[in-house]
């Protein structure tokens, strides 16, 4: 049976491409119709090219178990989201105002304090933060930006309105993805790209590029550039591989550095040559065994000095993480307010912050209607899912909480909106939830990119979008609507 | 060019090599053996010698069967040296040079081992093996092609090709050692199996220039019949036969003069094509070609230890000192 888009049953949530049974949104039209017109054997076939092009691309992130690390295919659906281009040029410009309003706070803590001594975000909240970093102090990176890189995760409620969910300042991964998704589809789909304005994505190499060589501490016509890679058995290592391919600069692992004289070099078959630049895809603490973990055997001895000195730029600036904080976050809107003077373009979810007394009283009498989540892990991991726990993991959770306050808060579930996938083989189609990351780029300049990554969880009724847990992934398109006919009388989609 | 990046881009060379190598081997081998009588006492205990993992693979088989030898060579994953655990090196090494070579090229080794390791898993019959060696044979040419026409022929190019030119230096030489069976009969213990063997001299050096897709090339170059002095001749010393030991080491010659303080390795060439084209080949065939294969290994090995000492590990970097590089990668 070909794709029936009747039978498909958006439930309560917010669904991307369909609004009701048999209604495609308008710039959906041209996809859903085009879907519905391929028969079984052509849907099956697509999505076997799709497994091959993943293959044979050698797309493939790594899942850590006991059993041993297995480098595995990328998982992949091959229906792509939409959003409409009106709507992604208010959320990037949303997106560029929170990053940079979060550089205006790293410079703050790291320099003057202001906005401690203003009593806008409490002091202890920052000196208590895990990724807080006292050796930063009195630093001032270029452009006194000190996130170039952030990832932030955006989620559709139920009310259509996109919310921020967390901002990734440290490492954040996955902007490969996005433009590998965009080549599979491409391969898989080529009659799609004919008849939609969808904004190409690929660019982001370069601009990633410009903007890290516009951080070398040398007026150089081509700064030495390198991508620092905790090695070939990290998860992301496709990506930091994919990224120095495509910029053309090293890949470099820790061992292929060295620090004299406050000065980094690679070792390269000339013998030392100097580095300007460091695209780092190590977390802080693992950056220089000096000074940090002093068991690290991924980071280069001296090279915190090397950038306090002001003889090498890291990208993002060791310290960046204070800001992608869970309980920092609930701060960004009054940040936005207070460096800006300026109305915050894309909500925060609500959240309670289990440090306020009252706020803790709220949560641990609601655990079951919440969403818990400590302020430092990512990936998805040591969170409680309130509504769908059991009451002892409710219990031990209150018992964290209690614990440790600062290191909590907690958020009304958010209705994630839903994109058909293809279940099975054949014309199944089912609705998942999905969430989206972009990527935003700062140095001299701005950078958004069109869509991002919107990853999917695979499993009916989970939110769990993380690939390392069941999650997988979704080409994303911005389609400009004036290019897809009979797209001119938009309903919905657009907030 | 990092030297870790140098070092793996290398050994991409190196095993793209050895797997089109062993492939070739395996194959002609097999064919060669439908050829020999069958009271010929050649077994597959020689081609088991000539990949150089005799101890390794006595220390897991009790007997010396076409079946276990075939499966050792091809797809034992214990055996460092089979096509399998090869294509895989290769694979690892594109994988973490994949900023440096071209994406097809990737694509192609990444196809190649997955492909590899599905045939393999299947039995290996003698029909099917000879199609599934074919293919791995033509998939490496068709890397190599891209390499060569895609790729920027700068430091990182020139690493490929030295580590493909090492190997093959080492496999021909290897290869050259297959006709040792044809001095059997020399050897033979009785009267009656020297004459049984006599006129099969020929078939083995016939099946070893097949062995490098060299008998058209010896035929246009010799204009002579099959014989072996003429055959290790060729094999060692052609100048226009691009798997010929001289070839490969005159070729190296050429990639090196690309890298930065080249001397020591360009010495190490020197050694190796003095060993390869004074020696005196119709002596050779008389006392047999052990002592002088062995000769020449070593001074390949060297090369291959100038390489390390000179551009992935130099003295004033080196990190802890490993040893016995020559055959598998660190």
């Amino acid at each position: 049976m070909p794709i029936d888009w009747k039978s498909y049953a958006t439930g309560d949530f917010f669904d991307e491409l369909i609004s009701a049974p048999g209604k495609p949104r308008p710039f959906a039209r041209t996809l859903a119709k085009y879907l519905a017109s391929l028969s079984d054997e052509e849907l099956i076939q697509r999505q076997d090219a799709v497994r091959y092009a993943i293959k044979t691309m050698g797309i493939s992130f790594t899942v850590y178990s006991e059993a041993g690390n297995i480098d595995r295919e990328w998982p992949f659906d091959l229906i792509p989201r939409i959003i409409p281009q009106k709507e992604w040029q208010i959320t990037s410009k949303g997106l560029e105002q929170r990053l940079r309003a979060l550089n205006c706070f790293i410079h703050d803590v790291y320099n003057d304090g202001k906005i401690f001594k203003n009593k806008v975000v409490p002091i202890e909240l920052v000196m208590d933060s895990e990724n807080y970093r006292p050796q930063c102090k009195g630093m001032k990176p270029k452009y006194q930006v000190w996130a170039n890189i952030c990832g932030t995760d955006l989620v559709r409620n139920n009310d259509g309105q996109f919310y921020v969910l967390e901002d990734n300042l440290r490492v954040p991964s996955g902007v490969s993805y996005m433009m590998e998704n965009r080549t599979v589809t491409k391969r898989v789909f080529p009659e799609l790209f004919e008849n939609s304005e969808i904004l190409p994505n690929s660019e982001y190499p370069s601009h990633l590029y410009e903007m890290l060589m516009s951080l070398s501490p040398r007026d150089k016509a081509r700064p030495e550039v390198v991508v620092l890679t905790p090695g070939i058995y990290n998860s992301a290592y496709f990506e930091h591989s994919f990224l120095a391919q495509q910029m053309g600069a090293e890949l470099v692992q820790g061992s292929d550095l060295m620090v004299e004289d406050d000065k980094v070099y690679m070792k390269t078959i000339n013998g030392l040559a100097p580095v300007d630049v460091i695209y780092r895809r190590i977390d802080d603490m693992f950056l220089d065994p000096t000074v940090f973990n002093p068991d690290s055997q991924l980071g280069v001895a001296g090279l915190l000095g090397a950038w306090l000195k002001g003889n090498v730029a890291l990208a993002n600036a060791p310290g960046a993480g204070v800001a992608d904080d869970k309980v920092i976050y609930t701060y960004v809107p009054a940040m936005i307010k207070y460096y800006l003077g300026e109305e915050p373009i894309l909500p925060n979810v609500p959240s309670y912050l289990c440090i306020d007394e009252k706020q803790r009283e709220y949560v641990l009498k609601n655990l079951d209607k919440l969403v818990v989540k400590p302020a430092n892990e990512s990936g998805g991991y040591g969170m409680l899912m309130g509504p769908k726990a059991s009451k002892k993991e409710r219990d031990e959770f209150a018992l964290r909480i209690k614990a440790n306050p600062r290191n909590y808060m907690a958020q009304p579930l958010v209705y994630l909106s839903t994109s058909p996938i293809l279940t099975g083989t054949g014309g199944g189609v089912e609705p998942r939830h999905i969430d989206l990351r972009p990527f935003i780029l700062q140095g001299k300049n701005f950078y958004v990119t069109p869509g991002g990554l919107t990853r999917v969880a695979l499993v009916k009724g989970s939110y769990v979008v993380n690939s390392s847990q069941g999650g997988g992934s979704k080409d994303t398109w911005i389609v400009d609507e004036n290019g897809v006919p009979g797209s001119k009388n938009a309903e919905g989609g657009a907030a | 060019m990092l030297s870790s990046v140098a070092e793996r881009v290398y050994w991409l060379g190196r095993y793209l090599e050895r797997v089109e190598n062993t492939a070739r081997l395996v194959n002609v081998y097999s064919t060669m053996l439908l050829d020999l009588p069958s009271g010929s006492h050649i077994g597959w205990s020689l081609l088991v010698d000539i990949t150089g993992c005799h101890e390794e693979y006595n220390k897991s088989h009790s007997s010396v069967e076409e079946k276990q030898v075939v499966r050792f060579l091809l797809a034992d994953s214990k055996n460092h040296a089979s096509v399998l655990n090869c294509a895989n090196m290769m694979r690892e090494n594109a994988r973490t040079t994949r900023e440096i070579i071209p994406s097809e090229a990737w694509e192609l080794v990444n196809n190649l081992y997955h492909t590899l390791k599905e045939d393999l898993s299947r039995t290996i019959s003698r029909r099917s093996r000879q199609q599934t060696l074919e293919n791995v044979v033509g998939d490496c040419q068709r890397i190599v092609g891209v390499l060569t026409g895609c790729m920027n022929h700068d430091t990182a190019f020139a690493f490929i090709q030295l580590g493909r030119k090492v190997e093959r230096a080492d496999m021909t030489s290897r290869i050259v050692d297959v006709g040792s069976i044809s001095m059997l009969p020399a050897f033979s213990r009785s009267a009656k199996q020297k004459s049984f063997l006599e006129p099969y001299e020929n078939i083995v050096w016939m099946n070893v220039l097949r062995c490098v897709s060299g008998y058209q090339g010896y035929r246009q170059r010799t204009h002579s019949q099959v014989k072996g002095d003429e055959v290790v001749k060729f094999l060692l010393q052609d100048e226009a036969f691009p798997r010929s030991l001289g070839y490969s080491l005159t070729d190296l010659v050429g990639h090196l003069n690309k890298l930065p303080n080249n001397v020591e390795v360009l010495r190490a060439v020197a050694r190796a094509k003095k060993v390869t084209l004074e020696v005196n080949i119709n002596q050779l065939l008389q006392h047999g070609l052990l002592d002088f294969i062995d000769e020449l290994q070593i001074s390949i090995a060297d090369i291959h230890e100038e390489i390390n000492n000179t551009w992935f590990r130099p003295v004033e970097l080196r990190k802890p000192v490993r040893k016995g590089q020559s055959q598998t990668q660190a």
